[in-house]
């Protein structure tokens, strides 16, 4: 998955803004109070450039919290949660795909 | 090993104090991350994807016990429990809180570790042949020189702010065990005509999107040259490097535009103007590093001893570990063992803490206290006495770190892809783990020989996919991770880049087309002692070629 | 943005001027690299110290001629990461022995000044105000260097040959 740093932002569906945290690193998305949150389900969900532009405008300015924020695509579940858009995103919410070593073996 | 004195250790710790004072403004707001990121980067602290990376030196890949130890207490205290080495000889942490690195680089700094230069835009840590010091077919120790070199470029006032990373290497085997010419720059040690020593000196080399092998710029450099020739490398680099586009800003890209023989006359012309000044290297400089490398008080022994020959006798599985996994040390009775870090199903070159400290002990009992880390991602104990064997395999097969498959077709180089790495298209590590299972069968794999397979997660090719026999790069198409298959590179002696086969494969197909390839080794092998890559280079890639497309 | 030399924040007694236009008489000025190189000759009679603005993409070499005219020469990081002025004033402190003043000039941040001082400058245009405020302090953060530099410190390796270094604890790593 091309960095999404690297693409130019164009909204064909429902998208986050998310970052990391400054402090530990952590995967992070705006929510809809100007705060930041690990829950993608409580994440706020643009649907159109305006809402995501504001969104990732609000998250850059916010240097003190948030690293490296991008608009990120997701999927609205018939349940009302949130899906990652792509295996990056997933892979970002979820953790690594593989067993981590310390469950592997000795 | 290398002793560190008084100033290494102070500078080490004046490193982490500084650091730490850049994470606090950071953390405050005084620092932007524009600011900081190249603060960070010069420590070798990264962010991936789901937390900071902290990537540690292990300068020519050597390691005490005591150290080890120290990177297993920091994979407890501060990660999850294990740690990566890397193709730089290095280990990096994946879970790291920024908040608590500075304590951290404290606790490594005790042991005299740090992640100086194991990132940013400066020259990084220097690599050599892990058998440094013990290998019988080298005509000295290249630690030495390569030590020489951390310590001139270790926060040097010039070349901290280049266009792009750099990446020394330095050889003294007659047989290419460091990957020298995937270099930026790299040193073989050699004896000219008249038996005198000296480097053979090549530059350009690198991986990534635009790879190139390193040409030789000089046959032969005097010692006492070394490092006035580095500072005309990289001074003539620093100014004239391309800083406008970060796809073209690595050596590789000046050299080849220049030509190597321009961009040779540039060097010259700047190192003649340098060559006797404060750089040139004197008798009693070189004599005080190299008095700083300790060496094992060995014992006098005899190759063979009848212990290690009768308990080859009584355990097969002992005796093919030896034969895959122990090689000749210089010393008569001594052996170097290889320790592999490619057990089926795991991650290429991640060890737990467990395993750490447990190595670190067999290191203290067997070893002389000494680990070495190779670019191909395992470990060695350098030092083994040779009726030891048994018993170190024994240990090191109940730790997991005794798998027989050094130099086979599980022993995958492999990057972190996109299951850590902010960089990666695609995944690597379960591309590698679907294969080491494919090929679970040993007398398979024995059969097969040697064959190197190397895989990376995007173009930067940290897993060096152009020189493995067989080259795995993930791609990204429209959304599904697909992989690029070449076949015939190598970075030893004979270093030369893989050519792409075909058109991408997907994940799910990758470990069918590795048992394709493999297969039609088997068909075109001459006989057993044909290796893959001789077949390769006897047949050609087109009928591999057509094994793998004639199914898709 | 201030100024600072001998490790104090200064007043800058030179004065900046244009690529076209009057040149102050009497008073120090640097000027831009194109039109010092074009009004060399009539510059370097002038009344008044001379410096020069020199961009980091040209070679320190062109100056050669008229290094003896020169009391400052300024070398420009555009950004943080683009360290070609660090070669340019080790080779005119060391291949050409320019003994003028060297400024450090664009986006000079505190975590640069101990690489600067040691690759040869001498005044610093200080981006931010707390960062020229700390100087001498940031400077301080290290007591020890491996390899020669222009602040005159013995190197690593010249203090353990003249047994320098503390005593040597032989102890691993």
């Amino acid at each position: 998955m091309a960095s999404p740093l690297e693409r130019k932002i164009k909204i064909t569906g429902p998208v986050v803004v998310t970052a990391n945290r400054v402090a530990d690193g952590a995967v992070i998305y705006r929510d809809a109070d100007g705060d930041w949150t690990t829950s993608l389900d409580a994440a706020a969900v643009a649907t159109d450039a305006a809402r995501a532009h504001a969104l990732i405008a609000e998250a850059n300015a916010d240097d003190l919290r948030a690293v490296g924020a991008y608009i990120a695509p997701v999927e609205l579940t018939e349940a009302g949660g949130r899906r990652p858009g792509n295996l990056r995103e997933l892979i970002r919410l979820s953790g690594p795909t593989i067993e981590l070593p310390v469950t592997f073996g000795i | 090993m290398y002793i560190y004195d008084s100033i290494d250790r102070t500078l080490v710790a004046e490193r982490v104090a500084e650091f730490r004072d850049q994470v606090a403004r950071r953390l405050s707001g005084e620092l932007t991350e524009d600011e900081f990121k190249p603060l960070r980067l010069m420590n070798g602290v990264y962010l991936q994807l789901h937390a900071y990376m902290l990537r540690i030196a292990n300068p020519y890949g050597t390691l005490s016990s005591r150290q080890l130890r120290q990177l297993a207490h920091v994979a407890r205290r501060y990660d999850r429990g294990y740690g990566h080495f890397t193709t730089r000889q290095n280990i990096q942490f994946h879970w790291i809180k920024l908040e608590q690195l500075p304590d951290a680089m404290a606790d490594l700094a005790a042991v005299g570790m740090h992640g100086m230069q194991t990132s940013g835009n400066n020259v990084r840590n220097i690599t050599t042949d892990q058998w440094a010091g013990v290998a019988p077919d080298e005509i000295e120790d290249p630690r030495i020189w390569a030590e020489i070199i951390r310590q001139h470029v270790t926060l040097h006032p010039e070349f901290s702010f280049m266009p792009r990373k750099f990446k020394i290497c330095v050889g003294a085997a007659s047989h290419d065990r460091a990957a020298l010419r995937i270099h930026d720059l790299a040193f073989r040690l050699h004896r000219n005509a008249g038996g005198e020593a000296g480097f053979e000196v090549m530059v350009g080399g690198g991986l990534g999107r635009t790879p190139y092998l390193a040409q030789t710029i000089r046959p032969f450099l005097k010692k006492c040259d070394l490092l006035s020739y580095v500072e005309a490398v990289l001074r003539t680099y620093n100014q004239f490097g391309r800083r406008d586009n970060i796809w073209k800003a690595r050596i590789k890209i000046l050299v080849h535009d220049l030509g190597a023989e321009a961009f040779a006359k540039e060097v010259e012309a700047e190192w003649q103007s340098i060559k006797d000044g404060p750089l040139a290297l004197d008798a009693a400089t070189v004599a005080e590093i190299a008095s700083r490398f300790v060496y094992p008080d060995y014992e006098a022994l005899e190759d063979g001893p009848p212990e290690l020959a009768a308990a080859r006798r009584a355990d097969g599985r002992f005796d093919r570990w030896v034969n895959n996994a122990v090689a000749n040390h210089k010393k008569s009775g001594y052996a170097i063992v290889t320790l592999s870090l490619k057990p089926e199903g795991g991650t290429p070159g991640d060890a737990t803490a467990v395993q750490m400290d447990a190595l670190a002990d067999l290191a203290d009992r067997y070893s002389f206290g000494e680990i070495r880390i190779g670019h191909e991602q395992n470990l060695a104990l350098p030092h083994v006495a040779q009726r030891d064997l048994p018993a170190v395999w024994r240990a090191l097969d109940a730790l997991g770190l005794a798998t027989p498959n050094i130099g086979l077709v599980s022993d995958i180089i492999s990057c972190p892809g996109l299951d850590y790495c902010s960089l990666a298209n695609a995944r690597s590590i379960p591309i590698a783990q679907e294969i080491t299972r494919r090929f679970h069968d040993l007398d398979r794999q024995r059969d097969l020989g040697r064959l190197h397979i190397n895989i990376s997660g995007c173009i930067n090719a940290c897993g060096h996919h152009h020189v493995g026999h067989i080259g795995i790069l993930g791609v990204e198409k429209n959304g599904e991770e697909f992989y690029q298959i070449t076949l015939g590179g190598e970075a030893d002696d004979h270093a030369v880049l893989g050519t792409l086969i075909g058109p991408a494969v997907p994940y799910a197909k990758v470990a069918d087309v590795v048992e394709d390839i493999a297969a039609a080794y088997l068909d075109l092998r001459t006989g057993p002692d044909e290796l893959f890559i001789d077949t390769l280079k006897r047949t050609g890639i087109e009928p591999f070629r057509e094994r793998v497309y004639a199914a898709r | 943005m201030p100024l600072v030399e001998n490790g104090r924040i200064v007043e800058d007694r030179y004065v900046r001027v244009a690529a076209d236009g009057p040149i102050p008489e009497r008073v120090p000025i640097i000027v831009p690299a194109q039109r010092f190189l074009a009004e060399a000759d009539s510059l370097v009679r002038r009344d008044g110290s001379l410096g020069v603005d020199w961009p980091n993409d040209r070679r320190v070499a062109e100056l050669e001629p008229w290094l003896g005219h020169l009391a400052l020469i300024a070398l420009n990081f555009p950004k943080f990461k683009d360290g070609r002025a660090y070669s340019q004033a080790r080779l005119l402190r060391e291949t050409y022995s320019f003994g003028g003043m060297l400024r450090a000039t664009g986006e000079v941040l505190r975590d640069q000044f101990h690489f600067l001082v040691r690759a040869g400058f001498d005044s610093f245009e200080v981006k931010k105000p707390a960062d020229a405020a700390v100087f001498a302090e940031v400077l301080a953060r290290y007591s020890v260097y491996y390899q020669p530099g222009a602040d005159g410190r013995a190197p690593a390796l010249r203090r353990r040959l003249q047994g320098g270094a503390a005593p040597k604890v032989r102890e691993t790593a």
